[in-house]
Parts: C-alpha cells; sequence; structure tokens
C-alpha cells in the first residue's frame, strides 16, 4: 500500500518535472505560467493547511504573511538586494518575526476571536502597505527583473516552474516527515485535547505558535516566488479576499490532508480558468461545488482518495 | 524534612463566591493525602489552584521549598505536579499507547525533545517500551493498539492514570478516580491506588468514603472553602465536627 502511494507520489513527480518540455512539444508553452501560478499557490495553501489543519489553528490572516513575502522581495529589489540567496530567507525571516509577534497575542484567544483576530492584524497590514509610499500605494510595487537565484536563470519561465516544483515537493516532504515526527504527534495530541497536553507538561501555547511561525515562512517563500512570477507585489495580495481564498483551497482539498492544500489549489484555480472561459457566472458553480465539498465530502476532496495523511 | 507541598492561606473567589476562603495544608512526602467535603466545598477548586489550571487570589503554594504560585501547569508538570481530572482527558482517536507514549515523550525534557520534526517518533523503542510499561502497571497491556474512545470508562480512567504516573510526578493530584465506575471497576482503580504507597505522594479527592478510608494515610476535610480537620482516618472518623457536617449517621 504504501510503496504503491510512493510509486505514485514519484510517477507524479516526474510528469511534473517533465510538463515544461511536453507543453512546448505541444505548442501550448502559454500554460506553463499558469501552471508555475498553480504551484505557487499549492505551496501557499499548503502552509496554511499546515496551520489550520496540522496545528488546528484557524487563521485568517494568511494573506499577510503570502503577500508580505511578496511585498517584501519587491522592496529589497527595489533597494538593490537582487539575489535570491539573500532576499528570499530575509523574507522569510522577517515574515517568521512578524508571524511570532501576531501569532503570540492571537494565541491568547480561540475559536472565533482567533479568526478575528487573525484577520484583523492582516487588514492592518493591508492598509499599512497600501497608504506607504515606497511600496506602491494602490498600484502595487512593480519589480523590473526576477530574483537572482545563480547560477540558475529564472528569468527562464521553465526554471521558474521546476523551482517551484521543488520548493512543493520539499515542503511536503517536510509535511509527511512532520507528521510522523515527535512534533507531529505532540500537535495532533493538541488538536485532540488541548488541557490534557497542558496537564502532561506540553507548552501549548509555543508549540501552537512555532506552527504558526512555520507556516508563515512557508507563505512567505510562496510569496517571493509570486512576485517573480507576477513582475510584481500588489495590494490584493494583502488583502482578506485573499486569506478567504487560501482557506477555501484549503477547504475544499481537505483540511489537515497532506495533499488537501495541492488538490484545493489545483481544483480552485483549475476551475476558474475553464469555468471563466465558458460562462460569467464562474464564481457561483465554484460556490456551489464548495458547498457540495463541505456537505457531502467533509474532509475534501484529497479525504476521497486517501484514508488519512 | 521539610513538607513535599506546603499551602498556605490560600484564596480563591469566583465573583461574589469564595471557593477557598482560607486554605493552608501540608502534605508529607511518601503519604497518601485524601481530601473529602461535601459537594461545593471547593475540592476540585483546590486541585485546580494546586496544579495550576486556576491562579490563587492570594497566599502562597510552595512545592518542596519553591514557591510555586504563579507557574504555570506545564511549568509545574516539569517541576513534578501531576493530575488526573474529574472528567476523563485523554486522547481519543488514537491508540491507548500512543496516549501513553505521549506522555511518556512530555517527560523527556532535553531541549527541543517535542520540537523534533523529522525523525519518527516510533522510532524511539525506549520511549514506547516505557509506555508499555506504564499501561501494564495500570492493566491495560492487552489494550495498547485499542483506540482510547473504544475502551471502558473505567480503562479510560485506568489510562489516565498511566498517563499521568508517565510524566513521573512527584506530587500525583487524583480528582474523583472513581467517578462514575462500576464496583469491578472502582476495587481496581482502589487497589491500583493503594499500591503506590510508598513509592508516590498522593492527593486524592473523592466520594467513596470506603475508598478512601482504605487507601489514605491521612485525611483532611474541606467545608465551604475551609479545611476544618486533618488527621488520620481513625481521628477523622470520630471526629465530632466531621461527622456533624459531612459524614453522616450511617458512619458514625
Amino acid at each position: 500500500m504504501r510503496t504503491y502511494r510512493s510509486l505514485g507520489e514519484l510517477s507524479l513527480l516526474s510528469l511534473a518535472i517533465a510538463l515544461p518540455w511536453l507543453l512546448q512539444a505541444l505548442g501550448e508553452d502559454y500554460y506553463i505560467g499558469f501552471a508555475t501560478r498553480l504551484l505557487i499557490y499549492a505551496l501557499a495553501a499548503t502552509s496554511l493547511n499546515f496551520v489550520v489543519g496540522y496545528g488546528g489553528m484557524v487563521a485568517f490572516g494568511h494573506a499577510a504573511f503570502f503577500g508580505g513575502g511578496a511585498y517584501l522581495v519587491a522592496l529589497l529589489m527595489t533597494g538593490g538586494l537582487i539575489s535570491a540567496w539573500a532576499s528570499w530567507p530575509l523574507t522569510m525571516f522577517i515574515v517568521a518575526l512578524l508571524a511570532w509577534a501576531i501569532g503570540a497575542i492571537s494565541l491568547r484567544t480561540r475559536g472565533v476571536y482567533f479568526i478575528m483576530i487573525t484577520l484583523a492584524f492582516a487588514q492592518m497590514i493591508y492598509y499599512s502597505v497600501i497608504s506607504l509610499k515606497i511600496a506602491g500605494g494602490d498600484d502595487g510595487l512593480p519589480i523590473d527583473q526576477r530574483s537572482n537565484l545563480f547560477p540558475f536563470d529564472l528569468a527562464n519561465d521553465n526554471v521558474l516552474y521546476w523551482l517551484a516544483l521543488g520548493l512543493l515537493a520539499l515542503s511536503l516532504l517536510l509535511l509527511k516527515r512532520l507528521s510522523h515526527s515527535r512534533y507531529g504527534h505532540a500537535l495532533a495530541g493538541i488538536r485532540q485535547n488541548e488541557t490534557r497536553m497542558e496537564a502532561l507538561g506540553y507548552p501549548v501555547q509555543q508549540l501552537k505558535l512555532v506552527c504558526f511561525v512555520i507556516g508563515a515562512a512557508l507563505a512567505a517563500l510562496a510569496g517571493a516566488l509570486l512576485v517573480n512570477q507576477n513582475g510584481m507585489a500588489g495590494p490584493g495580495q494583502l488583502y482578506w479576499t485573499q486569506s478567504g481564498m487560501l482557506l477555501v483551497m484549503v477547504i475544499l482539498g481537505g483540511v489537515g490532508q497532506r495533499y488537501g492544500g495541492v488538490l484545493g489549489a489545483f481544483v480552485l484555480l483549475g476551475l476558474e480558468e475553464v469555468l471563466a472561459q465558458v460562462t460569467e457566472h464562474n464564481h457561483l458553480y465554484i460556490g456551489l461545488i464548495l458547498l457540495a465539498v463541505v456537505l457531502y465530502a467533509p474532509r475534501g476532496l484529497a479525504g476521497l482518495f486517501c484514508k488519512s495523511r | 524534612m521539610t513538607p513535599l507541598l506546603t499551602i498556605r492561606n490560600l484564596k480563591r473567589h469566583f465573583g461574589g463566591l469564595w471557593a477557598t476562603r482560607d486554605v493552608s495544608l501540608e502534605i508529607q512526602r511518601g503519604e497518601i493525602h485524601a481530601l473529602i467535603g461535601p459537594n461545593g466545598a471547593g475540592k476540585t477548586t483546590l486541585i485546580h489552584l494546586i496544579s495550576g489550571g486556576l491562579f490563587p487570589d492570594e497566599g502562597q503554594l510552595l512545592f518542596d521549598g519553591r514557591d510555586v504560585t504563579k507557574k504555570t501547569m506545564h511549568d509545574r508538570v516539569a517541576l513534578g505536579i501531576a493530575r488526573s481530572f474529574q472528567i476523563t482527558q485523554i486522547f481519543p482517536k488514537i491508540a491507548a499507547l500512543e496516549n501513553v507514549r505521549l506522555a511518556v515523550q512530555a517527560q523527556q525534557r532535553d531541549w527541543g525533545s517535542s520540537l523534533r520534526m523529522w525523525r519518527p517518533a516510533s522510532a524511539d523503542f525506549l520511549m514506547i517500551e516505557e509506555a508499555e510499561d506504564w499501561l501494564g502497571r495500570v492493566g491495560l497491556a492487552e489494550h495498547a493498539g485499542t483506540h482510547a474512545a473504544d475502551l471502558s470508562h473505567g480503562e479510560q480512567r485506568a489510562l489516565e492514570l498511566a498517563m499521568t504516573l508517565a510524566t513521573r510526578p512527584r506530587l500525583l493530584l487524583l480528582d474523583e478516580p472513581l467517578a462514575g465506575m462500576g464496583p469491578e471497576e472502582s476495587e481496581r482503580m482502589t487497589q491500583l491506588i493503594a499500591s503506590l504507597r510508598g513509592e508516590q505522594t498522593v492527593l486524592l479527592v473523592e466520594h467513596d468514603m470506603d475508598m478512601v478510608f482504605r487507601v489514605a494515610d491521612r485525611i483532611s476535610v474541606l467545608v465551604a472553602g475551609h479545611i476544618t480537620a486533618t488527621g488520620t482516618p481513625e481521628a477523622i472518623r470520630v471526629d465530632p465536627a466531621v461527622k456533624r457536617a459531612y459524614l453522616g449517621e450511617d458512619i458514625a
């Protein structure tokens, strides 16, 4: 069973690696940008799924970290820091610090209050950024070149695609290892019974905070990819609708399912793309599909395929 | 030798209700100390105050000579104060063994033990063996693989005791361990707790008087947030104030 699954994962990965060449052979190069976008959102949704599904924290402000990563990379580039080797880790570090502060305050609350306070923080960041002149205000912040990841040339769309694929694969591997590790078991315990965990001597709040911060740092990494893909950081990436969309992806794909974020991002963005070609009311249909998933597949699309994570 | 736990003038109120009025109490090393009293006397509140689930408005808690009044629950567990709950607190969706393994993992406090994110926890054979030992101690060895939710009520109570013991407490707080148990299960749990005598300091809240008088070395009586008497079971049995307040005619 396990080997079959690994085989399946490997063949999917090989197919994904070969995709740029396949598209070239078919003369559909345009889609490589779309495929990259899928991977980036899959990474962002996976990072949120880590917080929501593994850490049990329904965070409604993930756009702050995803969009924040995009803005920081763009800002650093405006300031002359073009090397991805320097600016991306720095961006992840700054976002991690920000998440640490936001998380330390927000984790004093729970349930609906946690949802509201994370939303409030994210909106504060949104309004702060659009009022900043150096961040381009309402217009966003364009970048005139992609980050420099010497010796790899990110200006090449295929290379950016492979990079996004590699980072997504690494994150999924981390999630897989993590869910069987001591930390993963501790998080599972926290999801089931916080009182018992605290009474066993676990510093529950700190363990959750670590999860929140890791999720934010991964989202920042996705943001760094996004700004390179889009050529700009825009206010929409920080807005609450972005947080909402990532949450929809996670719920659609499967909360706490390892591939939940990936499936959710692929299906949601894929549907948007397909439906937009045939109808103006694509959001209506997406809403209906989400409704159906919530009602009939509460463990998400990933839950339909596998028994557990 | 100093007492293991010294409670000094502890007070705690909820709105206008003083659940703990002015409690002073000493728990000696190695004793099984029972706390009895009518419903609403403040027994569970006192357990919360000692374990760190609640903080007192006034007063002081000294554990092994050290002031722990302001320490969080998980810090107190690290120092050696662990508790069970009146309403069973376990992890229902995982196997019994995994429940205890989490307790053993918590007790291994080398740096970052529970922040290890890469190595599978199942590779730690020693941790699993220790968990198996504790399960065996409470008589659940053959249920190691059973989901905790599928255990009977009595088995779940025993599992919680195993988890609490696995944190290797120096002071074990048991809040009504017999709550909701049938006679057979009660008997098994009573023997289990009695078997801890000499190796474990216990503070026990329990309504079952037969059990209390069987296992306790000393008994304290809590009435309306006050300790009205402390003494050996024999002394408490004949204490007129206690009889009046609590025990009723049949014991007298």
